[in-house]
């Protein structure tokens, strides 16, 4: 059965569109089929992250307007060959988007696919809540920062009211992934600590992303982290986040890269 | 890509600003005219149904986007049994 996941957050510039790209390329790497789907109409970024900005000809829009079909419009990634994306519209805003329209590309990729990882836009509008509609699992991104952990809030509600799952009286299965988590500053009382977040929200914890000089290395050249560089510590937390969504059990840890020589060795040449 | 990060560990930058300049460029190009693609296939399509019976969902249409020339691939289905509406190629 495939299962659909939303990558959501409420605030802009916490790192969803990362922890799409990160998600979606550990699931393949792990064997599964997978395809991310940029619902940000408008202002699209999950093609620049995931590299593939130059080869965009077709995007939901098209699809949901039956201008492409869905294999015309998808883009297989060059690294991963279970790995494909489904660009947003550059020029349409996110009025172009029917609840029907989307209700039928998300069936028709549940076919295809073993994972669909959806990319919200931020905010909390239409867009937001079409990108979330048909999922089974959450993923909610938090910053450990005041503003980012209430969006948080506010989005974890719309998961439990304005879901298909949660309209049918189901449940849906929601995550929190903390991410640009300095260990440092939680320690010296200068951020919040995982406790302080994970009681605030209490939706269970999924994974802490340290924050890192490799993500922005990754973004720059168009590379998932988890792709461009596994060994590094966003990337180990990222993989053991979807080990735990494929349901095994793995302890909670904060990766570092700060561990030792050997961990810097590997970490060097893997880059 | 892995062999270039390899011998140059300090260029991510670099191939960031290249990646933006260039897509940059091209979104600037095709204000105006965001669906050249959608046009170039109907017309293509259409010069091919002349001859061929081409069904419109077997058609690919590849672009890479590149410095100063984007190569735009076209690969269309056709069924052994189309019926050719002139007999030359």
């Amino acid at each position: 059965m495939a299962k659909v996941l939303c990558v959501t957050s409420g605030k802009g510039g916490v790192g969803k569109t990362t922890t799409t790209a990160a998600l979606g390329a550990a699931l393949a790497q792990a064997g599964e089929k997978v395809c991310v789907v940029d619902f940000d109409v408008g202002l699209r970024n999950l093609d620049l992250i995931m590299g593939a900005e130059r080869r965009v000809v077709y995007d939901l829009i098209n699809v949901t307007n039956g201008d492409a079909k869905l294999n015309q419009a998808l883009i297989r990634d060059k690294r991963l060959e279970n790995l494909s994306l489904l660009p947003a519209s550059q020029t349409r805003d996110k009025d172009a988007l029917t609840d029907a329209g989307v209700e039928r590309v998300i069936a028709e990729l549940r076919e295809k696919f073993d994972w669909v990882v959806c990319d919200s836009p931020a905010g909390i509008e239409r867009g937001a809540q079409l990108a979330m509609r048909h999922a089974d699992v959450a993923v909610v991104v938090t910053n450990p920062e005041v503003s980012s952990v209430r969006d948080s809030d506010r989005i974890i509600g719309l998961l439990d009211s304005k879901t298909v799952r949660a309209e049918k009286g189901e449940q849906i299965e929601k995550h929190l992934i903390l991410t640009r988590f300095d260990p440092a500053r939680a320690d010296r009382g200068d951020m919040l600590k995982v406790d302080d977040v994970l009681e605030i929200l209490s939706i269970p914890l999924l994974a802490i992303i340290p924050e890192s000089l490799e993500v922005l290395r990754a973004s720059n050249v168009g590379c998932p982290v988890t792709l461009n560089n596994p060994l590094c510590a966003p990337s180990r937390a990222y993989i053991d986040a979807v080990r735990r969504l494929k349901g095994e059990t793995v302890a909670m840890a904060i990766p570092s890269d700060r561990k030792s020589l050997i961990n810097k060795l590997f970490t060097r040449r893997a880059a | 890509m892995s062999v270039l990060t390899f011998l140059k560990p300090r260029g991510s930058a670099n191939t960031a600003r290249e990646r933006l300049q260039l897509i940059i460029a091209h979104e600037r190009s095709e204000n105006g005219r965001p669906d050249l693609v959608i046009t170039l296939r109907e017309e293509i399509l259409a010069v091919i149904a002349k001859h061929v019976k081409v069904d419109a969902d077997k058609v690919q249409i590849k672009l890479e986007r590149g410095k100063g020339v984007s190569t735009l691939g076209v690969d269309i289905e056709i069924p052994v049994d189309a019926t050719p509406m002139r007999a030359s190629a």
